[in-house]
């Protein structure tokens, strides 16, 4: 299994930043979503988030919406989420869940760490919970062995910043901007001056998701950033296909944009 | 004091009563239920709400705008009307109504947005955002944005600007920009969805005037307090009225606004009985009701921890109801509170129910009800029935049905 502190010493060693993916499970199919992401893994992925698809995606834009949707229409439940875990990881690549809280809550926090755990998941990312709200997260991850990861926004104070970045493991997700998820004509401003704001509060690295979508974006982000996340442009790649072979060609094509971008 | 001199309000009335289940702790729980499960980037905006509400509540300059505006803008105090004829349908026991249907824009969803709109001024916001189920809340915020020249924008799903067509009319008529939400099942819940993504990306200059009782901390303390006014001014008039405290107070449940709005104020009065009540829509059996309280699970919606509909993996199970306005499939973490608690007691109403008290309180006291407050009309006969012709029932008329005549067309065959 590899694990997050592996792959950021890895990139920190070539002297880029890391490239991190985002696909909800079930999408664009059950079996599809492990075959996408194989795909941006091999075009230069180093980790994944394997999102959880719910149904109240309250910070998501469109575009994960529109994935989510149709993952849930697919009958997509947790046990497949947890088997695209297990063949995401399998690639190789540090493998995440990205979710909203409730999910977690009603399956059992510890029951869920530690399914995630079995299937060589090396963490979650989880937006919508608050530093106020994780004490049984943290214990029960720290439990099954899983990095914690949680978001600080533009918006954020020191003292939040503060009190976020004290709870994560693995790494520090910055939201670039204020808004919702989903590819932008250019990243946001602040999040460079987030990413400085972030590292006065932790030695971890600080990855940047939100707005990410071409090879010149990955680049200018993986100036300031430790990792590069990007989420809604490879799922449109995907929507915008005529059929899978197509989808996952355009998905490797982005890849290795992205690959090279945050290599410039 | 006569309700017409003097303040209506005051300090101690937006405050609460400090006697039983009042305030949320330090971190807006009510209990285990409350609290903040949001994206951190609103943490910042929901911080400054809270501290901004602090200084208001205490701010005399604040009480008397709010008072007056409640007074001489939505005609408050709103009366108590006796209902015989409707009651002699309820083993006799005497019916009294909280007429909130009278006030402006006909619900008692203008006390809190008059309250909030008060406050987005405060916070040097110009532009308000909403969500909307039956358009009432919709309605009401238009209207608000109207009078103190604040840019609003309303978000309804796709299915209740059909069923409420009417007060679509009515807010892009009062200036407001209406967005139909055609994502998810198309009904509230996707409504505020759509409205906190509006929110995080405008927060700057956006307020999110949050139309009920739910959602992240302050908001429930906050439209509790600016809706507590319904209570205050009954609890004074029904004793002035029948001598005595009612042996119940009734009132429908969607989010939870205008039940918290009438219980609070009675929630210290041990022998005052309060009766929440949801929608069954077609029945619990069908699967299709909106009884969040009676048949859901503890969980995390929008986000507060409190009641919700879902499945065994946390995915919200979609609701129904007739009336637009409890078509909500989670529910107020206070009342989840006082459910949990035992001091109030929620049970559900069919749609057929609630269409038959909305056409009996039209027939025998020539009042069209909200088919919203007609469940807690229901809800008032069935518990006149069992507490016999000695008991007094106080129920939340909490708006009117003009709205609704679309429905009741339908419904009646018209």
């Amino acid at each position: 299994m590899t694990t997050l502190q592996t792959v950021f010493s890895k990139a920190r060693a070539e002297n880029r930043a890391a490239l991190v993916g985002y696909l909800p499970a079930g999408f664009p199919t059950k079996e599809g979503a492990v075959a996408a992401a194989t795909a941006m893994v091999e075009a230069g992925c180093d980790v994944i988030e394997i999102g959880l698809p719910y149904s109240d995606p309250l910070m998501d834009g469109p575009t994960i919406q529109d994935a989510v949707h149709r993952s849930l229409s697919n009958g997509t439940r947790i046990a497949d989420v947890m088997r695209t875990v297990e063949g995401v990881a399998a690639t190789g690549a540090a493998t995440l869940v990205m979710t909203y809280w409730n999910p977690i809550d009603r399956y059992g926090a510890g029951r869920f760490a530690r399914d995630l755990a079995n299937a060589g998941g090396v963490g979650t990312i989880t937006p919508d919970l608050t530093p106020e709200e994780s004490a049984v997260w943290l214990q029960e991850s720290k439990d099954a062995g899983i990095d914690t990861v949680f978001l600080v926004a533009p918006s954020s104070t020191e003292d939040r910043i503060g009190k976020v970045a004290k709870i994560c493991t693995g790494f520090v997700y910055a939201a670039s901007l204020m808004g919702v998820t989903g590819a932008r004509e250019s990243v946001g401003s602040a999040a460079e001056g987030l990413v400085a704001r972030t590292r006065r509060h932790t030695s971890l690295p600080v990855c940047v998701g939100l707005g990410v979508g071409t090879g010149a974006q990955a680049a200018e982000v993986a100036a300031y950033a430790d990792g590069v996340i990007v989420g809604s442009a490879f799922i449109r790649r995907l929507l915008d296909a005529p059929d899978e072979a197509s989808g996952l060609a355009s998905v490797r094509e982005l890849g290795a944009e992205l690959a090279a971008g945050v290599r410039r | 004091m006569s309700l017409t001199e003097g303040p209506i309000l005051t300090a101690a009335d937006l405050a609460g009563n400090g006697v039983y289940g009042d305030d949320p702790d330090g971190h807006g729980k009510f209990g285990v239920f409350g609290g903040r499960f949001v994206p951190e980037a609103l943490i910042p905006a929901l911080d400054e709400v809270a501290a901004e509400y602090e200084k208001a509540k205490n701010d005399e300059e604040f009480l008397r705008e709010f008072d007056h505006l409640l007074r001489t803008y939505a005609g408050r105090p709103t009366t108590l009307t006796e209902v015989p004829r409707f009651a002699a349908h309820a083993g006799g026991a005497r019916i009294v109504l909280k007429r909130e249907d009278l006030t402006h824009t006909g619900a008692h969803k203008i006390n809190n947005v008059l309250g909030q709109a008060l406050l987005t001024r405060r916070l040097g916001k110009t532009r308000v955002i909403a969500e909307t189920g039956a358009g009432q809340h919709g309605v009401a915020t238009a209207t608000a944005a109207a009078l103190l020249g604040l840019e609003c924008v309303i978000y309804m799903g796709a299915v209740d600007c059909e069923r409420q067509a009417l007060n679509v009319a009515r807010m892009k008529l009062l200036g407001a920009t209406v967005v139909p939400v055609t994502n998810g099942s198309q009904t509230l819940k996707d409504a505020i969805n759509e409205a906190f993504r509006d929110w995080v990306t405008n927060v700057d200059r956006t307020h999110y005037l949050f139309g009920t009782v739910a959602g992240p901390h302050p908001f429930p303390e906050i439209v509790r307090d600016f809706a507590r006014i319904i209570g205050v001014e009954a609890r004074r008039q029904i004793v002035e009225l029948t001598g005595r405290l009612p042996d119940a107070v009734c009132a429908a449940v969607g989010g939870g606004s205008n039940a918290i709005g009438i219980f609070h104020a009675f929630i210290g009065d041990e022998g005052v009985r309060l009766h929440g009540y949801e929608a069954a829509g077609r029945g619990l059996e069908t699967g299709e009701h909106a009884l969040t309280l009676t048949a859901g699970s503890v969980g995390v919606l929008h986000g507060a921890r409190t009641y919700v509909l879902q499945d065994e993996e946390g995915q919200t199970i979609e609701s129904h109801s007739i009336s637009a306005g409890l078509d909500y499939p989670g529910v107020g973490p206070e009342h989840a509170w006082l459910k949990d608690s035992g001091r109030a007691v929620y049970e559900g109403v069919s749609d057929a129910e609630a269409m038959e008290a909305f056409a009996l309180l039209a027939r025998t006291e020539g009042i069209i009800p909200a088919i919203e407050s007609s469940h807690a009309l229901a809800g008032a006969l069935r518990l006149g029935r069992e507490l016999g012709p000695e008991a007094t029932i106080l129920v939340n008329l909490s708006g009117r049905g003009d709205k609704d005549m679309g429905t009741a067309m339908k419904y009646f065959d018209l």
